[in-house]
């Protein structure tokens, strides 16, 4: 069933139920987003796509569309600004030394936001890191808790969960089940490593394998692979 | 400007040769810009210079008092743009920093270290003693025999704790970030700042790394 919304005033058709960031793009409006990713469940953790939806705001991925819907994008867009700074001033985001930068989606998020600097103090909380695995290692100072790799990585065989969440608050760490981890083949790692938005998951012996200037999103920037789609 | 330490004096307080008439009311017209750089790597100089034949353009408009470049401290009279690059990481880091607000219209943070204490700030997460045995007491390239020990002397800058964002110390006004920021979104934020428009950093020469 088709319903009628409108994005910014900008009147919309979209099936009944379609994922609203998904009727936004695929209508040219951009709605930053960062844990949700296209195709897969709606995780709604980082809140950075929300948007005001009949005066109240709520996060884009988690929103069924429906008949009369009206929504802005532009007026909580500060609030998205602060979501995302919370998130640099949270962890250890020290972008020229990680291995993820220009391949990282919370900085190229930061770029879409517009943010020179976080309104909160810098926290700098110091996190052990995760190196037993042989092939994997966690940068936890880096986790932004998007919770990807907790639904989206699981054990091949057996189906179970590799990354969980351990601790609460401010002591919540990312642990990896290192029995599982060993498991894993090279061509996971390789996935779950380009499954984390930021730098906390890497494969071991692979980091700056890009020039500067041919990095991912130095190539094709996140707002064109929204709006355009991802294979383009 | 009169450093506030009474033993302390300024280079613009030493005596000179004047300027000839016709450059001085030259360079008074002109927007005057104070540079400095605490606790940082210059690369923000080096990028400020990258700005290439824009500088040309900028310098028709604005005079540099004081630059990272001349590494003089203390700003000869009051200007309308203070350009800081790096951190806070040491009392005279305080002090320079406090300095420049008091006598500059405008503040930017220029950098990853002025905007949130980049790289100097990854000794945040390790405690300060710990630094000081690494670099002075268990570091491998000291020489043999001479006495290990941390150096300590009253004109030497006590170190703070942690690396501070300068804004976490004085009122920042803008802020390029950026390790370093390209010469060209150096530029547009000073020319938007000479020319009286409001600063627009774009998103496509905003980075971080």
């Amino acid at each position: 069933m088709s319903v009628n919304i409108t994005i910014d005033g900008l009147a919309v058709r979209a099936d009944a139920g379609d994922t609203l960031v998904d009727v936004a793009a695929d209508n040219g409006v951009y709605i930053p987003t960062l844990c949700y990713q296209r195709g897969r469940p709606c995780l709604g953790t980082c809140r950075v796509c929300s948007v005001r939806v009949n005066g109240n705001v709520m996060a884009a991925c988690t929103v069924p569309v429906a008949d009369g819907m009206e929504v802005e994008v532009n007026d909580p867009a500060d609030m998205r600004k602060a979501l995302v700074e919370l998130l640099f001033a949270e962890g250890n985001h020290n972008c020229p030394s990680c291995e993820k930068s220009g391949r990282c989606e919370l900085q190229v998020v930061g770029y879409e936001v517009g943010m020179m600097v976080s309104r909160f103090p810098y926290r700098f909380p110091l996190r052990d890191r995760e190196t037993r695995p042989k092939k994997i290692w966690l940068e936890n100072d880096r986790c932004i808790f998007c919770q990807r790799c907790v639904e989206f990585v699981r054990d091949r065989e057996t189906g179970r969960r590799i990354f969980s969440i351990d601790h609460r608050g401010s002591r919540s760490r990312i642990v990896m089940d290192v029995a599982l981890a060993d498991r894993m083949s090279d061509q996971q790692v390789r996935e779950a490593a380009e499954l984390c938005p930021v730098g906390c998951i890497l494969q071991k012996g692979l980091g700056y394998n890009d020039p500067i200037g041919r990095r991912r999103f130095e190539v094709r920037r996140l707002r064109q692979r929204v709006l355009e789609g991802e294979g383009q | 400007m009169k450093p506030k330490n009474p033993r302390e004096i300024a280079s613009h307080e030493l005596p000179a040769t004047p300027l000839d008439a016709a450059t001085r009311a030259a360079r008074e017209e002109k927007i005057q810009v104070a540079m400095i750089a605490l606790c940082g790597c210059w690369g923000c100089t080096l990028s400020f210079l990258d700005m290439d034949e824009n500088l040309l353009r900028l310098l028709e408009k604005v005079n540099i008092t004081r630059s990272s470049l001349t590494d003089i401290k203390r700003i000869p009279h009051r200007c309308a743009i203070g350009f800081v690059e790096g951190g806070v990481a040491n009392d005279e880091n305080i002090e320079t920093l406090e300095h420049f607000r008091e006598n500059c219209d405008i503040l930017i943070s220029v950098g990853a270290c002025a905007v949130w204490g980049g790289v100097p700030a990854m000794r945040n997460m390790v405690p300060l003693e710990d630094c000081f045995r690494e670099a002075y007491l268990e570091v491998p390239t000291t020489e043999p025999r001479a006495p290990k020990r941390i150096p300590w002397h009253p004109d030497i800058p006590i170190i703070t704790d942690r690396v501070y964002p300068c804004h976490e110390v004085v009122k920042m006004d803008y802020f390029i970030p950026g390790c370093p920021p390209d010469g060209e979104a150096i530029f547009k934020v000073l020319d938007d700042l000479v020319n009286g428009r409001e600063v627009d950093l774009p998103t496509q020469i905003n980075r971080y790394d």
